[in-house]
């Protein structure tokens, strides 16, 4: 019997139908389900532009509307109006309007991608999927054409990076500490071109909507994707809605990797990224102070129930000192979070509250600072210029600091509200 | 053997800085797209560059946004081949559906100053760079026939069409 695979020489071996394949391999693949964005009208004019006419599998590709929406201007409307055509002309099966979602989100909580599976995105965040043990991508428009008109995509077998995480964490503290520690220690290149493979003990005892973080910020790793080993929790939550079988997949217990990575997470301090680069991560304490102007809660990586409670627990009977703007991260999140409260409790804190998507994640619209203004965010990339100005200083954080942080107006440790 | 001027930068350097993301659902022509290239990381490029030039990068260059307008944007301003200690799995995929040569090799970031010359042979994969002959190692022979082919459109262009067009890949959207 062949032992010795981790889960993405095992996951590809299953997409590309052959028996097995190890790193450095290339291999054709056909993904389970393959998805878009706002940039679907410019994938459907490479598509027409190479000759092809119908789409390979229109019952495996999910579009779905959150980059800039609603729309901001008249061409973005344009785009939009572009892309819902597209979607009638092709059939496509799983179309996802203005204000439904972030498109990592969506598709996760339909169910339209399960455990083993394989995905593409035209979305680098694409590694995201890895929560509930697939294999997820992300690829360029080209890519994404070649794939809507063939139904496959060549790829190198990637070497694989194991993550080993122990131990409970404290309070207030997070996932997305945990990422922004892995990331500060090992850098933004620290994971470049690999599978990142979680393991550990730490893993069972995170909610779903906190392990998504994980393999969502291995993007900012370097990583082609990331994966958690799915158990009971994970398969109940996709059972209602999904509409085929699946078979999950685990790395095997002699599998070769090419890094290793452990992290105490017990011990693990809040973490929080300076501008202008997600490897530059101190200790919260280093940082405490520092004013900002705006507070940002939202996107794939922190915009989930969870985080907006948690921001909802800092900010009860506070009052904001600088704008906090909380966007969720799909329509289900919102109705959850009016439903419990949590909606009403940062409004009341004075809280804005804007249309599920990408929000001014990546400086479309919703919230982009004026120069030298400082944001403090839960989203995943503080590069200079991402939200649009390019002498707008982004820091980096879980919904904890943030929230703790808009009630200050300054860098603030959230332990104190909580 | 072909020499080309150069424009040196160094580490992660990444997409927003590259083509700011706030552009890349309004933006389509290539004039458009060309004129942003690089413009939070050195302004002054699009008004240096010459067709022909290359960039020679450190580590992870082009890590971030699957935006494909961060090759593409260089390919406009006349940029056929880019140099880099490595490149981001992404960037790197992208740069081969555009038809543009991926060069992965360590060292000469720190080796040169923007303005210097160096000469490529692609034909023997080695770079000549300060006096020195640097070795690199061939694209894989399906994925080097990207290239050959002009990029991914082209080459499906020939699969489908049976000919290639000539299309210009418009401006996009990542």
């Amino acid at each position: 019997m062949n032992t010795g695979y981790t889960f993405v020489e095992k996951a590809l071996a299953r997409a590309a139908g052959v028996e097995s394949a190890r790193a450095g391999a290339i291999l054709d693949m056909r993904p389970d389900l393959i998805f878009s964005h706002d940039n679907t009208a410019a994938i459907r004019r490479i598509f027409e532009a190479i000759g092809a006419t119908r789409m390979s599998r229109p019952e495996r590709v999910a579009i779905t509307l959150d980059h800039a929406v609603p729309a901001p201007t008249t061409q973005h409307a344009q785009n939009h109006a572009e892309i819902r055509e597209w979607v009638r002309l092709q059939g496509i099966a799983h179309f996802f309007e203005v204000g439904r979602g972030i498109c990592h989100q969506v598709i996760s909580e339909e169910a339209l991608i399960l455990p083993g599976e394989t995905i593409f995105g035209s979305d680098s965040h694409t590694p995201h999927f890895g929560w509930l043990g697939a294999f997820g991508m992300g690829v360029g428009r080209t890519e994404m054409a070649a794939l809507w008109a063939t139904g496959a995509l060549w790829i190198r077998v990637p070497e694989s990076m194991q993550i080993e995480l122990n131990g409970h964490l404290r309070p207030g503290v997070t996932a997305k500490d945990i990422a922004l520690k892995i990331i500060g220690d090992r850098t933004v290149g620290g994971g470049q071109y690999r599978s990142i493979e979680f393991s550990g003990n730490t893993l069972p005892t995170l909610s779903l909507d906190e392990r998504a973080v994980l393999p969502n910020m291995m993007a900012e790793f370097g990583a082609m994707n990331a994966y958690l080993p799915p158990d009971q929790a994970v398969f109940d939550y996709l059972e209602a809605k999904r509409t085929r079988d699946y078979t999950p997949i685990y790395p095997d217990a002699d599998a070769v990797y090419a890094d290793r990575y452990e992290l105490d997470v017990a011990s693990l301090e809040a973490q929080i990224a300076l501008p202008h680069q997600p490897d530059h991560v101190v200790n919260l304490s280093e940082a405490v102070g520092q004013p900002v102007q705006q507070a940002f809660i939202g996107t794939c990586t922190n915009g989930r129930l969870e985080d907006i409670e948690a921001a909802a627990q800092v900010l009860r009977g506070q009052r904001v000192r600088c704008r906090l703007i909380v966007i969720p991260a799909s329509s289900q999140v919102l109705l959850a979070a009016t439903q419990s409260g949590a909606i009403a409790t940062l409004i009341e804190a004075g809280a804005s509250i804007s249309t599920p998507g990408c929000g001014p994640c990546m400086g479309n619209h919703m919230g982009i600072p004026a120069p030298n203004e400082a944001t403090i965010s839960s989203a995943n990339r503080n590069f200079k210029g991402r939200m649009g100005t390019a002498d707008a200083p982004i820091y980096l954080a879980s919904p904890y600091v943030v929230a703790a942080s808009a009630i200050k107006g300054a860098i603030t440790d959230p332990a104190e509200f909580l | 053997m072909t020499t080309h001027r150069v424009h040196v930068y160094g580490d992660h350097v990444n997409t927003d800085v590259i083509f700011p993301g706030k552009y890349t659902y309004t933006l389509k022509t290539p004039e458009d797209i060309a004129a942003h290239a690089l413009e939070d990381l050195d302004p002054t490029f699009v008004s240096r560059v010459q067709p022909g030039d290359v960039i020679v990068a450190g580590s992870n260059w082009g890590m971030g946004s699957s935006r494909e307008q961060a090759v593409t944007c260089l390919k406009y301003a006349g940029i056929n081949i880019l140099i880099a200690a490595s490149f981001s799995g992404l960037y790197f995929r992208n740069c081969i559906n555009q038809g543009i040569l991926p060069i992965v090799c360590p060292g000469l970031n720190t080796l040169l100053q923007t303005g210097d010359t160096l000469e490529i042979d692609v034909t023997n994969n080695r770079i000549i760079a300060a006096g020195q002959t640097f070795n690199f190692t061939p694209l894989s022979p399906s994925v080097q026939a990207i290239i050959d082919a002009g990029g991914l459109v082209p080459m499906l262009q020939m699969r489908f069409l049976g000919y290639v067009d000539g299309y210009v890949p418009a401006g996009g959207k990542e």
